[in-house]
């Protein structure tokens, strides 16, 4: 074990064998510069119209079948996709690294659109575990409830369910927006790290447990605070931006927004805003 | 992980026995390894209905033997004797498979002295005692042990069944899951979760005379249950205990003649799913298990940390 106490600050954590990694290289260039516009495209994705739409049936289909369909779809120009009878399957609409329209007539299973970067995307009805997980932009749109682990680790985007939500909402939240119109279960917002989450119903026990940084607001009972997580002032910036946030939403019409609580984390960890570049952080 | 289901129709009786076998039929690969029933049926309610197993059906990881099935034969005798000793005529009487039996019979006195006497007898146990409550379970997926027990058949109010992956304990029928809720009649479980005081709570059980029959820590729960119901405790109320009594991550289904419920650990690491409207309540580990019944489009939704819930048919 190093000698931390004589060590330099900027060199503990390589001296505890953490963060030795250097995120300088190709990877911020490509997906973080702005001025090389071509770069906020992926490989292999599609130019798609939006005015070109079509239905998809999955209700025989297996997720690998319906998510290869709707890549096909795409492929072919199609930028608004409905899909049809999805009855609860799981790991439908991951992956999709696009600008679309994706709408689910019907309820997804466990982790409905993952991992997804630009679609804008409307669920009518409900989801199940994980929902939008790792998501890195775009929207999603949930009409009813959703399960546990809403939102786990996204870094971007708008993530809103007009129902209710199930335990550990924005786990391990690294940005973005998770809005919430019901009700939130235990350990909301549990290891966030960046980003908000607006609750505006009641939020279970343990929240914001153990959280690095981002915002939580909460319009109604809170069940206990977390480890680290703390109550904040409201302010101008605060109300702005919930007023905001909440119509695009289109959901919380004249809900007083000023009246929620504000939770933080309550302690400021050792380097933890040192370890990203400043770009970086400008992106998320 | 395994997979749970449970429904419960409220004012009137379908076919449960094909209705939880689709439903947890779509929880196959939650837990392919064995899978189990506990059905309400519409008995008459005149007599017991016993359902024992005299061997074990053994797989990866048993603690069991295989055994020629004219052992089950010769236990089976002594079953019969010890059931006359008892003073409890059979009614009925089925043979299931080569080592499980359907009994229907007569008895008024208490089940914990009766349970304790057929289960002296070398390596039978209960598999349930009710007067609506038929309890199976054995190796394999829903379908093929639907088929094998004919389950498809029965008609009842309400049910629960359990898909399950062996984790802490070998692929046997001991193992299974649903558990009965010894010693009262019609009461059983099915758990989906890992508990972490299991040892505790099964030392200080057992020295207040409860049994178990397995290494599973999922029969935890149904004993747990038993021994607060036995004390004057009412399911609901037993079941809020067991929030406290017992520590892990779980969340389980109890069924009693009339009555469903489940209960969520106070952490909601397991999942679940739940519709409810005024005449089916039906819910599951994941929303496939409850669109295998219901396709059309309805409103369901996690339960949050620490629920209990108990709904009467």
């Amino acid at each position: 074990m190093a000698n931390l106490k004589t060590s330099e600050k900027k060199t503990k954590a390589q001296s505890m064998g953490m963060h030795t990694e250097t995120l300088t290289g190709k990877t911020q260039q490509k997906f973080f510069n702005p001025d090389e516009a071509e770069n906020f495209y992926y490989w292999g994705t599609y130019d798609v119209d939006f005015n070109k739409r079509t239905d998809l049936d999955v209700q025989n289909m297996d997720c690998k079948e319906a998510n290869k369909k709707i890549d096909e779809l795409m492929s072919e120009g199609y930028g608004t996709i409905v899909i049809k009878n999805p009855q609860g399957k799981h790991s439908l609409g991951v992956g999709v690294l696009n600008k679309l329209n994706l709408i689910f007539e019907g309820s997804l299973g466990y982790f409905g659109v993952g991992s997804i970067d630009g679609p804008m995307v409307r669920v009518n009805g409900r989801v199940g575990w994980s929902c939008a997980e790792n998501m890195m932009a775009g929207k999603v749109v949930i009409e009813k409830n959703a399960g546990s682990c809403f939102g786990a680790a996204i870094r971007g985007g708008d993530l809103i369910c007009k129902g209710s939500v199930g335990a550990r909402t924005g786990i391990d939240q690294k940005g973005g927006s998770i809005i919430v119109g019901g009700d939130a279960g235990a350990f909301t917002g549990f290891m966030m790290q960046r980003g908000r989450i607006v609750i505006l119903g009641d939020v279970g026990i343990n929240l914001g447990d153990s959280m690095y940084d981002g915002t939580i607001y909460v319009g109604g009972k809170i069940g206990s605070f977390g480890s680290d997580a703390v109550e904040a002032p409201m302010t101008k910036n605060d109300i702005d931006w919930l007023n905001r946030k909440l119509k695009v939403a289109e959901i919380g019409e004249n809900f007083d927004v000023s009246k929620m609580t504000k939770v933080v984390a309550g302690k400021k960890l050792w380097n933890y805003d040192a370890l990203e570049p400043t770009e970086k952080k400008g992106a998320i | 992980m395994c997979g749970i289901a449970g429904l419960i129709h409220r004012g009137k009786t379908s076919n449960v026995g094909e209705e939880l076998q689709n439903m947890l039929q779509a929880l196959k690969h939650r837990g392919p390894d064995s899978t189990g029933y506990a059905l309400y049926a519409n008995n008459d309610g005149q007599n017991f209905i016993l359902r024992f197993k005299v061997g074990e059906n053994v797989g990866e990881g048993s603690t069991s033997v295989n055994e020629d099935e004219s052992v089950y034969d010769e236990r089976k005798k002594i079953v019969d004797k010890k059931l006359a000793d008892l003073g409890a005529p059979i009614i009925k009487e089925e043979k299931l498979t080569p080592y499980s039996y359907r009994y229907e019979i007569q008895y008024g006195k208490d089940l914990m002295w009766f349970s304790k006497a057929i289960e002296s007898i070398e390596n039978v146990e209960i598999l349930s005692i009710g007067k609506s409550l038929e309890l199976i379970k054995d190796l394999g997926d829903a379908t093929a042990v639907s088929e094998r027990y004919e389950l498809n058949k029965i008609q009842g109010t309400h049910g629960i069944g359990h898909a399950r992956m062996a984790t802490e304990s070998g692929v046997d029928i001991k193992s299974a899951h649903p558990f009965w809720g010894y010693p009262f009649a019609d009461v059983s479980v099915v758990h989906n979760g890992q508990l972490t005081n299991y040892w505790n709570n099964r030392r200080a059980l057992e020295n207040k005379g409860m049994r178990f029959m397995s290494e599973c820590d999922s029969e935890l729960i149904a004993v747990f249950l038993a021994e607060k119901m036995r004390n004057g405790a009412t399911l609901e109320e037993g079941m809020r205990e067991s929030l406290k009594g017992l520590d892990g991550v779980f969340t389980y289904f109890v069924a009693t003649k009339d009555s469903l419920g489940m209960a969520k650990d106070t952490m909601a690491a397991k999942p679940l799913v739940l519709y409810e409207s005024d005449d089916l309540v039906a819910m599951g580990s994941e929303e496939i298990a409850i669109r295998s019944i219901l396709p059309q489009e309805i409103d369901t939704y996690d339960p949050f940390d620490g629920e209990v819930k108990v709904w009467q048919t």
